[in-house]
């Protein structure tokens, strides 16, 4: 995609800001401030806003003290023991009759759903009876849904009261509060999102390394290039560069599915008879990744490479190293900050990446990022795909930092 | 001598796996490409026979047409919208102090640095309370928000071919700023500029996740039709429209070269005059 084409043409641009120093026109900040305005308005109005109102979706708590608010005050009194006063009870039906005339109750059957599955249909069958507050609320609910009368049931209310919670980050990362308050694991069968973050890192520096490992030589090839082949061979890189990472995808779907390109041609030639797995597995997912991310890979390596003095390695050679030796102890290290600015861009924008991993990954190869279209788009957990979304911010901001730090070093280098 | 012939073979295998990484790269596109104009219904080689069928099932099915057309619409739009304000933003921010040109530039580039996913599903979060989801406005200013970055590097890549003496020179001369701006600055940035035009309609016309979350059913773009379709089963007008999305792509390519190979001599030009 541009976004990837823009990081990587990055370093180089800003290596030409260095060497260039930049001409101010004219010395007025007002002057200035006018011209930037409208692109500082549309980053922080139209991504850093919205941006904040989505992670902090991933500590808001608002439906249950929207809906509940004076079930939750009664529950303060609560000692916490047994079940709550009937006080309570009656607080509880009269907030649900409100919140079903309102309109509140499904944001408040959705919110209790995630806290412990099954919760939705307490909350909707309740709610829906409570046309009239009951005379006798505590029996009434009870007799409306048994679950009522369990305390659990009235300690994680309690526990989810406030404005803000931290049930989502826990969850994001497979830990879960009990009615009592203590921190605990979920049980094994629902533990997803740890595996999840090993899979994202995974398939992430399985990527980069490929991409370095095969990237490096056809970096070589086209720094060692003489001019008439080497526009061909760029051209080889620039394609794909330039084609979107969706079109990509398809072109491999094309090839590896069951009754692809490369099952069908090994088939006729009698190597196979029926077809290799090579679709909708975590195969498919690295060879593909791997195709899209290659191009950032080997351009800053190439900008390095063709930096390096074609003298010196002749020079090495007339000093008496071999070959091997040469390139070990002369070429490889001046390409270094190629190597490393590649594997960082490639390495970061693996990490987020859906649309390759949705069109040829099975369901075991998804990463982070399709997660949050999941909980977004389906389940509709917001707080939880905020939650995932910030850890996943976090990474590669993290990631990012290093990258922009190494990218001055290097333009300074030169 | 043995290590010699040892060395030769080595050099030569190391070159031949770079040159086969290289084909790798283009292969795939190269060869769904002929498959689209296939006369049957089956994704083949060899091709049983040539036609335009796929084109025409493209152009003459609603959904790929609409889609094709959103997209060009939006991609408009956007060009326009990201080229204005990230030429504005370039020049503002060459106007800055060091310091804070570089607060200020981390800002601006900081659409570049969010996953897409996580940007998606913010400006679902935020534009659905503006009620600017399922709309072209809300996909166009989502859209230019990701690619103002694009055009602010740019064109500021470009404003180093400027020589500041030749623009001074001017306003001493009595050339009112808008005169100066037209005349000596304009002609030196204008490749960075549609380079950066070219870049923002690309991160328009490339992008599936954020019309995923901010296109109603009648702002459908072309992508996000062929992602729907991709996900179900692939279809030969599917490859139809990724080869014509090739095509365009290597048209934007073929663009910018022209433009940064004028850039570079302009301001090698510039240069010289220092």
């Amino acid at each position: 995609m541009a976004l990837e084409r823009a990081l990587a043409t990055g370093p180089s641009a800003s290596r030409e800001r260095a060497a260039f120093r930049l001409p101010r026109i004219g010395r007025s900040q007002f002057a200035a401030a006018g011209l930037l305005a409208p692109a500082v308005f549309a980053t922080i109005v139209c991504l850093v806003i919205p941006l904040v109102m989505f992670l902090v979706r991933g500590v808001s708590n608002s439906e249950i003290v929207t809906a509940l608010p004076t079930t939750i005050q009664s529950l303060q009194n609560w000692d916490g023991q047994n079940l709550p006063p009937d006080e309570t009870f009656a607080r509880l039906a009269e907030d649900l009759s409100v919140a079903r005339t309102s309109g509140k109750l499904g944001e408040l059957g959705r919110r209790m759903n995630i806290m412990v599955p099954g919760f939705r249909t307490l909350v909707m069958k309740t709610g829906t009876q409570m046309q009239t507050v009951p005379a006798e609320p505590r029996t009434a609910l009870i007799e409306i849904d048994k679950r009522w009368g369990e305390p659990e049931v009235w300690q994680l209310l309690r526990q989810e009261s406030g404005r803000w919670t931290d049930s989502y980050f826990l969850a994001s990362i497979d830990l879960k509060r009990t009615p009592g308050g203590d921190i605990v694991q979920v049980s094994p069968d629902q533990k997803i999102f740890v595996g999840l973050f090993v899979r994202t890192f995974a398939i992430s520096i399985s990527v980069t390394v490929i991409c370095l490992l095969i990237g490096y030589p056809a970096a070589y090839v086209l720094a060692s290039a003489s001019p008439k082949w080497v526009g061909l061979l760029l051209l080889l890189v620039l394609l794909p560069f330039w084609t979107s990472t969706l079109v990509r995808s398809t072109a491999w779907i094309v090839l590896l599915q069951n009754e692809g390109l490369i099952n069908r041609t090994l088939r006729a030639l009698g190597i196979i008879d029926g077809s290799l797995p090579l679709f909708a597995n975590r195969f498919a997912v690295l060879v593909a990744m791997t195709h899209v991310l290659l191009p950032y890979m080997i351009m800053p390596i190439y900008a390095a490479m063709k930096a390096v003095p074609a003298d010196q390695m002749r020079a090495a050679g007339s000093l008496g190293a071999t070959p091997p030796r040469a390139f070990r102890r002369v070429y490889l290290p001046q390409t270094h900050a190629g190597v490393a600015a590649g594997s960082l861009l490639v390495f970061i924008l693996a990490l987020g990446y859906y649309v390759t991993p949705a069109i040829v990954g099975g369901p075991g190869d998804q990463m982070i990022s399709y997660f949050i279209a999941l909980f977004t788009n389906e389940s509709l957990n917001w707080g939880l795909a905020s939650a995932l979304g910030t850890l996943l911010l976090l990474a590669t901001t993290l990631f990012y930092v290093v990258f922009s730090r190494f990218g001055r070093s290097g333009a300074g280098a030169h | 001598m043995e290590d010699i012939v040892r060395y030769r073979i080595g050099g030569l295998l190391f070159r031949g796996f770079g040159l086969a990484v290289l084909l790798f790269l283009a292969l795939p596109i190269v060869a769904i490409i002929p498959l689209s104009f296939t006369s049957g219904v089956e994704l083949i080689y060899p091709v049983p026979s040539y036609s335009l069928r796929w084109y025409d099932d493209f152009f003459t099915r609603p959904e790929w047409l609409m889609s094709f057309r959103n997209s060009m619409i939006v991609g408009a739009a956007v060009t326009v919208l990201a080229t204005i304000v990230g030429t504005l933003g370039a020049l503002g921010l060459n106007r800055l102090s060091p310091a804070a040109q570089q607060v200020v530039s981390a800002l601006i580039i900081l659409p570049m640095a969010i996953p897409v996913v996580v940007a998606g599903v913010a400006f679902f979060y935020f534009y659905a309370r503006l009620g600017l989801a399922g709309s072209f406005t809300g996909l166009i200013l989502a859209h230019t928000t990701m690619a103002v970055p694009f055009v602010v590097i740019s064109v500021r890549a470009s404003l180093a071919g400027l020589n500041p003496d030749l623009a001074r020179a001017a306003a001493s001369l009595g050339a009112p700023p808008h005169r100066v701006f037209l005349r000596v600055v304009m002609p030196v940035i204008l490749p960075g500029v549609l380079t950066g035009g070219l870049f923002a309609f690309a991160v328009s016309f490339d992008d599936v996740v954020i019309a995923m979350y901010l296109s109603g059913p009648e702002q459908i773009t072309l992508p996000r039709q062929m992602f729907a379709g991709v996900r179900e089963n692939i279809s030969p007008t599917v490859l139809a429209a990724s080869t014509m999305m090739v095509a365009l792509s290597v048209v934007l390519m073929a663009a910018t070269n022209i433009l940064t190979k004028r850039a570079r001599s302009l301001q090698a030009a510039a240069h010289r005059t220092d």
